[in-house]
């Protein structure tokens, strides 16, 4: 993956595979700690704890098409590369948490890339789950919630592309305000 | 910085489109999103799709997004489906490619072969 916004989309994707009907993605960047989080929080049916111990093992999957599953696997590679970690926990019928990890400094560190994109194809492929995005800087927090938007826009769909555009534009606005020289790649 | 009252403007000035939208889709755009499809560049594909056909205004097309199709090697992989069911697969879609296939495929019904699956076999 080129990205981190990237590697969101695909574990995001296995939310919506587990029947998610909420999912809250949090990107937390710490300068003073140097620590990049990004978390993704699902209400799915979860994993047991067999399943669990075996998922961040690439030839672990729940898809019938090949016998390879590398969603999981490459984000942890991703954080490793750049002194962080990968850490899941799930409870059958309540839900999942996938927890990744990064030195914000490290030369390795993939940049975030393109979140507001991201955001947009999610709500266009699944209109009818609930998106919550925050993006916190341990001073500042930006909360991004597609219900939210659902109920201001009342019968207009989140789909229109007047709306995605808006949200688009406002997710931008809103990396540039949290992590604009947090993360170098993003100017303020 | 956008703020959340421009949303009121958007719903005023959209209102009146929607009310004359049938909500019947005829055509399926489907993109793969599984990890190969999106590291292969699916998501600006499916984004590319839905900002061509806005700009046609088509809006008798649905995007929707599935898993791994099967063929990895050959991502970012599209299905192009009409109301009859019948489908069209086309294969390392890139945003360019798009806008060629909403132009003949979608709007002037003439299948793009040099992109299908059945061109990337031989």
């Amino acid at each position: 993956m080129r990205d981190l916004s990237l590697h969101l989309m695909d574990i995001v994707q296995n939310s919506i595979d587990a029947k998610a009907s909420k999912i809250s993605i949090l990107i937390c960047a710490d300068k003073k700690s140097d620590l990049l989080e990004i978390e993704v929080k699902d209400n799915g049916i979860g994993m047991d704890s067999d399943f669990l111990k075996e998922v961040v093992n690439p030839f672990t999957t729940t898809r019938d098409t090949r016998r390879v599953g590398l969603g999981i696997p490459l984000l942890k590679a991703s954080a490793k590369r750049a002194s962080g970690d990968l850490e899941i926990t799930s409870e059958k019928l309540v839900g999942t948490t996938v927890k990744a990890s990064f030195k914000i400094s490290h030369i390795d560190r993939l940049p975030l890339g393109n979140l507001a994109q991201t955001m947009e194809s999610l709500i266009v492929a699944r209109p009818d789950i609930e998106y919550d995005l925050t993006l916190d800087n341990k001073k500042e927090r930006f909360i991004f919630n597609s219900f939210e938007i659902k109920r201001r826009i009342g019968e207009v769909p989140l789909t229109h592309f007047e709306v995605l555009k808006w949200i688009g534009e406002y997710v931008n606005d809103g990396v540039k305000t949290i992590f604009g020289g947090i993360l170098d790649e993003i100017l303020g | 910085m956008k703020s959340l009252a421009e949303l009121e403007e958007i719903r005023k000035r959209t209102l009146d489109q929607i009310n004359l939208r049938t909500s019947n889709h005829d055509i399926r755009v489907v993109v793969g999103m599984a990890t190969c499809g999106i590291a292969a560049g699916a998501r600006p594909v499916m984004n590319a799709f839905v900002e061509e056909l806005n700009k046609r205004n088509l809006t008798n097309v649905a995007v929707t997004m599935t898993g791994c199709i099967g063929m990895c090697k050959l991502e970012p992989i599209v299905e192009v489906i009409d109301k009859d069911g019948s489908k069209v697969t086309y294969v390392k879609m890139t945003p360019e490619k798009v806008a060629r296939v909403v132009a003949e495929h979608i709007v002037n019904g003439r299948v793009c072969t040099e992109y299908t699956i059945a061109e990337a076999d031989k």
